[in-house]
């Protein structure tokens, strides 16, 4: 009896919306190739994150004062005078590292299997503009505590807009809405943190799936699971059932449905990760002063810079390069540069086959050392410069731009390995 | 790759110790589950700090809850203005008029030990000496120029800096080779450090009242996701047997 | 697909506990996010019991002090005040105080520990606001009754204990929050005697 109730209730809401066929499309008969490693835990585990800091953003916000005169006070009263409020808000700090150490191994899996390529250009996309307002929404929630570096790192990064001729100056004090860095700063960041990015950002994420479910996902090989209408032999098919948008123009191989098996598998990574949040959240939620910086627990004072500035760590790569380069102006451009030739890697990898693992050893070399290159610009960027680091963050800023211009030239021709017709052969 | 990447990430804690501070600190080996010394550090940074200083984010309830004093003990040994037991921690200097007597208005502690470390701290406090050349008659050597007065001087006695002379070129160089207290003090070296140490595992309590707590609560969540995860794991075998011929 | 038949029974077995499981850790997580919502340490300092000295209230005088953010009323009852309580239990609601809107010290013909002084919230039971004390009209609504409390609202009347009137929205008499004698001359509203 209650079976055909529940079944009642499904075709009722069904005649209204398509909800049993949104499920079966995307989940519980969206084809999903079996060869995901490692690599392809970090998709879901962004959602996870972004639901963490979604829902810890809004149980911070209700105790939370945005104004410079009650702000850090706000935070303190969290952590000691809400119950659990030092868990929800040490969540949410420990979440935002976790956020983007989560979304560079993501990116790294789109790197190294050429995931971005044709016809993924749009996921790319949408994932690096999900990446552009990821820091934009950091930089704000940094600026939030009120401490000395949410003061002097905001101090330090607006004023990079002060670098752009003639409009700079007036605009960086537009940005501030006022001559320092003050509560009115405070309050508009506040706003934008916690409602109109949020916004924005949940939406590319749809946009980011929307756009991943209409191409399919790709994988280790780089071989498409989706084979021309008729070309595979019935016993050579995939052996499970997928919704007819996909099987009716394409023979489906090497596939499983999303639902149940991507999701049971999705859960074990979801435990490993949450066993390590948790044991970050509870046991190092400074983060050895990088997830909290010391400076951070003094409130924010106009008159006295801390010794050292640095921002957090997810920025010190980008944040290097701007450093090594000795003029304001052009240090600025090479900086805005670096975040976005991100955007373009579809356009400079000319090469047919995606996956490095059937790519040339030209192609490995360039990845690897644009990945040092990368980590030593992160290590770099939380250092106090030095003429010695100086000249590393130079070399490596070379190195980090020469990744693109050497892709563009050698992947056009580029000698691979034969890439095979299936993944399971 | 791999092993480039493995040697880059053994090398960062290097780097970041390269740029830390240069004048050694001593190791506070601070406990947070002795409840004597904290009730001795609360007693102590009450009677000694709190008068310039304020711990204006801490409540005295939660110190004398969290600490296991007594309220009424606590209200009528420890609050010393007409405070309520669930009041936050102030005192009644006026913030101007202390920045002329000091140059700054002395800085709120609740989060000192966060701000600076418990060994920056545990070194600080145990490194005043006499200097007749400063306004207040000390120096610090962690804290060259301090603006603030030696107030545990009648816990320590008058300590005086012990210099070494040496001639470099010709000219004579002064290094502080140690610092001696003249036994005019209340307490010997060994009991003056243990009370500083006993204050700072205060001051470090006091950055982050919830530690304890939060290390209990941790291993039943890591526990917790540890047999989430044995569960979760033999499901995905179970069902991945459809898939894997 | 594999050629060993599926296990249903381990299947629905595992897929349960993970379930459970899962279920367990999802209730674990809410728990901070509901208890952030309970009076923080700053309320309940601010809610925290209040000394109230009562030597200098005159016969037939209210004075209010503020306790949890509610108004609580410390009134000196006059000897006529206190004659007139036993005369009309016939026009009331629940004239010996049987149900629990008062600390079992309370629970007595005058609802106080000592029958001159009466400590009340000041907050009428039928929907919160707070009755108007009427020291010497309260005859002209209630006949023969000389004082009592009157709420402004929806006209609900209360004797010189709190004790509702017959015929009125007000469906309970006033609460006695717990208090007690700290010594003769003052009264410590908000926690009774040696709960401290």
């Amino acid at each position: 009896m209650i079976k055909g109730l529940v079944t009642g209730v499904i075709d009722w809401v069904d005649a209204r919306i398509p909800m049993t066929d949104t499920w079966n499309k995307h989940l519980a008969q969206y084809p999903t190739p079996i060869n995901f490693n490692f690599w392809y835990f970090f998709g879901s585990l962004a959602m996870l994150v972004l639901v963490n800091q979604i829902l810890t953003g809004i149980w911070l916000t209700m105790n939370y004062n945005p104004s410079a005169e009650g702000a850090f006070a706000s935070i303190e009263y969290i952590m000691r005078d809400v119950e659990y409020g030092w868990l929800l808000r040490y969540m949410h700090s420990t979440g935002a590292s976790f956020f983007f150490i989560v979304v560079y191994l993501h990116m790294f899996r789109g790197l190294i299997y050429g995931s971005y390529q044709k016809p993924r250009e749009l996921i790319w996309v949408f994932g690096m503009l999900i990446f552009l307002v990821l820091m934009a929404e950091a930089f704000m929630g940094y600026l939030l505590p009120w401490g000395q570096m949410s003061f002097w790192g905001a101090q330090v990064i607006i004023s990079l807009f002060g670098a752009i001729p003639i409009i700079g100056d007036d605009l960086t004090q537009w940005i501030r809405g006022d001559f320092v860095i003050s509560g009115a700063t405070l309050t508009r960041f506040f706003a934008l943190h916690v409602v109109a990015l949020p916004l924005v950002l949940v939406v590319l994420v749809f946009l980011h799936i929307v756009a991943l479910h209409e191409v399919g996902s790709n994988n280790p090989e780089g071989i498409e699971i989706k084979k021309k209408k008729g070309s595979v032999p019935e016993s050579e098919l995939s052996p499970f059932k997928y919704h007819k948008q996909f099987s009716d123009k394409k023979d489906i191989v090497d596939a499983a449905p999303f639902f149940p098996y991507f999701v049971v598998k999705d859960v074990v990574g979801v435990a490993v990760f949450l066993f390590l949040f948790a044991a970050v959240i509870f046991y190092w939620p400074e983060g050895g002063g990088y997830f909290l910086e010391p400076p951070n627990f003094e409130p924010a004072n106009g008159l006295k810079t801390p010794e050292h500035i640095a921002p957090v760590w997810y920025y010190t790569p980008f944040y290097a390069i701007l450093r090594a380069i000795p003029d304001k102006l052009i240090g600025v451009i090479v900086f805005g540069s670096s975040v976005l030739i991100l955007c373009f890697l579809p356009w400079f990898d000319r090469c047919k086959v995606r996956s490095i693992r059937y790519r040339s050893t030209l192609h490995k070399l360039n990845i690897t050392q644009f990945i040092i290159c990368f980590i030593v610009l992160g290590i770099l960027g939380a250092l106090p410069a030095t003429p010695l680091y100086t000249v590393i963050s130079q070399i490596c800023s070379f190195g980090y731009f020469a990744f693109f211009a050497l892709l563009f030239i050698y992947s056009k021709n580029e000698k691979c390995k034969p890439v095979p017709e299936r993944i399971t052969k | 790759m791999k092993k480039l990447l493995i040697t880059l990430f053994a090398l960062l804690p290097s780097l970041v110790f390269a740029a830390g501070p240069s004048i050694p600190l001593d190791k506070a080996n601070y406990d947070l589950t002795n409840k004597a010394s904290l009730q001795n550090g609360a007693k102590l940074f009450i009677n000694y700090c709190l008068g310039c200083h304020t711990m204006g984010y801490q409540r005295y309830e939660r110190v004398a809850n969290d600490l296991d004093i007594p309220n009424d003990l606590m209200l009528d040994n420890l609050v010393f203005t007409d405070q309520k037991i669930g009041d936050l921690m102030t005192n009644s200097m006026h913030k101007k008029e202390a920045a002329k007597w000091f140059g700054a208005a002395p800085p709120d502690l609740t989060l000192v030990a966060r701000v600076r470390g418990a060994d920056w701290l545990y070194t600080y406090l145990r490194s005043f000496y006499a200097d007749p050349s400063r306004p207040f008659g000390v120096n610090n050597t962690v804290f060259p120029d301090v603006g603030m007065p030696h107030v545990l001087e009648e816990l320590q006695g008058v300590p005086n800096a012990v210099f070494e002379t040496e001639m470099v070129d010709g000219v004579e160089h002064k290094t502080l080779v140690s610092i001696e207290a003249d036994g005019s003090g209340e307490l010997s070296k060994d009991e003056y450090n243990q009370a500083v140490l006993d204050m700072v595992n205060f001051l470090v309590y006091s950055g982050e009242p919830m530690r304890v707590e939060r290390e209990r609560l941790g291993m039943f969540v890591l526990g917790f996701i540890f047999i989430f995860f044995i569960i979760a794991y033999l499901l995905k075998k179970e069902f991945w047997r459809d898939v894997h011929h | 697909m594999s050629n060993a038949p599926v296990n249903t029974g381990r299947r629905m077995f595992l897929t349960a506990t993970t379930a459970v499981v899962g279920a367990v850790g999802a209730a674990g997580v809410a728990v901070p996010f509901i208890k952030s919502w309970n009076p923080s340490a700053k309320a309940k300092a601010a809610g925290a019991p209040v000394e109230v000295d009562v030597s200098k209230i005159e016969p037939g005088q209210l004075i209010r002090v503020e306790w949890q953010g509610k108004p609580v009323w410390v009134v000196s009852r006059t000897d006529a005040a206190m004659k007139d309580l036993a005369a009309h239990d016939d026009k009331l609601r629940d004239p010996n105080s049987e149900e629990p809107q008062q600390p079992d010290y309370a629970a007595n013909p005058a609802r106080s520990i000592r029958p001159e002084i009466f400590v009340a919230v000041g907050i009428c039971t039928h929907l919160g606001c707070s009755p108007t004390y009427l020291p010497d009209g309260f005859g002209e609504l209630v006949e023969g009754v000389k004082s009592g409390f009157f709420c402004p609202c929806h006209g609900s009347k209360f004797d010189m204990a709190g004790r509702v009137f017959q015929n009125v929205p007000a469906p309970l008499n006033l609460v006695i929050p717990p208090y007690h004698f700290k010594d003769d001359n003052t009264v410590l509203v908000g926690v009774s005697e040696g709960d401290a």
